[in-house]
């Protein structure tokens, strides 16, 4: 069970608005995206649901408890991998449970199996490609036991070709594994492809522009981008982040 | 392999120095008292073992202990350092400061003060062993990655797991700079500890031979000396890749 629900938060740096009144949830084993444009305060939302910035306003509830200013209580995955370079893959995987005191090798070696990463539990993190780290990262996410997950840009460091892979893989493991997610991105196909519910934010000082549900049914297929309704959805959504600027 | 490709090189030099001093003192046949050729130094090695065998264990001794305390008293330094921003700011520049001072200057100070014992001898080694360790420690927590730091502070990590899981592991390596480099001090502080008053040490051994013309003898001791640093410093290097071994790998796949 996890449903997050921010209520009216506001937040400014030294006087300049970033975030004004944002309102929005998520539900249980839901995928919901954020677009914006960069700059919005995407990554500063994310801050604050990790309780490493308080809200000048409003409230942050998760499962019906205010967290506030509380750290981990989320399981997050930020834009670059992140991974412990003296550490094992195995042993960065489990980096997430191990800090809320709570590992469990077995089930990362079979995590690590599903995502293709099998041989490589004593390997170190410059062993592996971009594409690896960054899976390696997501399940370290998934192996944390918080039920939120909140992934930060993540696949905005890769190229096109692994990005896409990165996609459909990361689809196939939530399908099999359900878990709220809250995803930032600031591509457009990525939010569609991937989500439940798009939600975009205007900048200066961030506000929720609109909130879409995503009808497209699972599983999703990559030809799914090519078809008319995707590429009305995209026009829709790109429209309304042009009318901000 | 590389090594034993490259490290021909090195000991061809050496080598050939050796020789070429050998020559020069036989053909110009310098007076050993001035400058004992090689093979005179090397005699005199091996026949006075039993003199300085005594000697040469005093130093070690002396040395071991006294880069333990060194160091261990580095490392603490800058780990308190480290976990109390403001003291480090204040301390810090002073520390850099007092790096400059030789410590030869303050070896006479110590003995007036403390007299001949091994307090003195102990307090010169680990003057010297602190600094390097402490500067290089401190520096290497200061390359913790923010992204990482972030990372972890995100997942909910407190101070404590922030420090072991992170800061520390990042500052070993420049630790490692640290011990290696008072490794080698600490043999030289030891010997000048030494000089300055002593029953034993090699120090002592040297200051003897020096003062009664055996210059074959000076030479044993420097060799003696150079061969303690060099056995410190592989000790330090063979226990430095046992634990970091992380960079070994990292390095081995990029060639
Ligand atoms: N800790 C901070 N102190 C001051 N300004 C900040 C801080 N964090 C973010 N900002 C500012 O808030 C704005 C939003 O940043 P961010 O949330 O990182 O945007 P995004 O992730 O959408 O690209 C930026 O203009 C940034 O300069
Ligand atoms: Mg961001």
């Amino acid at each position: 069970m996890a449903e997050l629900s921010l209520i009216d938060i506001s937040k400014s740096f030294g006087g300049r608005q970033v975030l004004e009144n944002v309102s929005f949830s998520v539900s249980d084993a839901e995928f919901v995206s954020i677009v914006g444009p960069s700059g919005s305060g995407k990554s500063t939302l994310f801050h604050l649901i990790g309780g490493l910035l308080e809200p000048d306003n409003g409230d942050i509830y998760l499962d019906d408890k205010r967290v506030n200013g509380k750290r981990g209580a989320i399981s997050y995955m930020p834009q670059s991998p992140s991974l412990l370079p003296w550490r094992t893959v195995l042993e960065n995987v489990m980096l997430g449970g191990e800090i809320i005191g709570d590992k469990n090798p077995s089930e990362a070696i079979n995590m690590m199996a599903k995502a293709g990463l099998a041989g490589y539990e004593d390997a170190y993190p410059d062993q592996l490609s971009g594409g690896m780290k960054q899976r390696a990262a997501f399940i370290r996410s998934m192996l944390s036991p918080q039920p939120l997950m909140c992934l930060d840009e993540p696949f905005s460091a890769l190229d096109e070709f692994t990005r896409l892979d990165m996609q459909q893989w990361l689809l196939s493991m939530w399908e099999e594994h359900r878990r709220s997610i809250l995803f930032v991105t600031h591509n457009i196909e990525e939010a569609l492809f991937l989500s439940d519910r798009v939600i975009v934010l205007s900048s200066g000082p961030a506000l929720v522009k609109a909130d879409y549900t995503i009808p497209f049914t699972r599983p999703r297929k990559e030809s799914m981008v090519l078809s008319h309704d995707f590429l009305e959805w995209k026009k829709t959504i790109y429209q309304e982040l042009r009318v901000m600027t | 392999m590389k090594q034993i490709k490259t490290g021909w090189r090195p000991v061809a030099a050496i080598l050939l120095l050796l020789v070429t001093w050998e020559a020069a003192g036989r053909a110009a046949d310098i007076p050993s008292w001035l400058l004992p050729t090689p093979s005179q130094i090397w005699l005199e090695a091996m026949a006075g073992w039993v003199d300085y065998k005594l000697h040469l264990f005093s130093t070690i001794k002396l040395t071991l202990i006294g880069f333990l305390l060194g160091s261990s008293i580095g490392i603490t330094a800058a780990v308190c350092l480290h976990l109390l921003p403001k003291l480090r700011e204040t301390v810090y520049p002073l520390m850099i400061l007092s790096q400059n001072i030789p410590i030869i200057v303050l070896a006479p100070l110590l003995v007036i003060w403390f007299g001949f014992g091994i307090l003195p001898k102990l307090i010169i080694i680990t003057l010297v062993c602190f600094f390097p360790i402490a500067v290089a420690t401190l520096d290497g927590f200061r390359q913790t990655s923010p992204e990482l730091l972030h990372y972890l502070k995100m997942a909910g990590a407190d101070k404590r797991q922030i420090f072991w899981k992170l800061e520390w592991p990042t500052a070993l390596p420049a630790l490692f700079s640290g011990l290696k480099i008072s490794a080698t001090y600490s043999v030289m502080g030891a010997v000048i500890s030494e000089w300055l008053g002593a029953q034993r040490g090699i120090g002592v051994y040297m200051t003897l031979a020096s003062s009664s013309f055996r210059t074959d003898r000076v030479f044993v001791a420097i060799f003696f000396i150079m061969v303690l640093c060099l056995l410190f410093f592989v000790i330090i290097i063979t226990i430095e890749k046992r634990v970091i071994r992380w960079k070994k790998k990292g390095a081995e796949q990029h060639g």
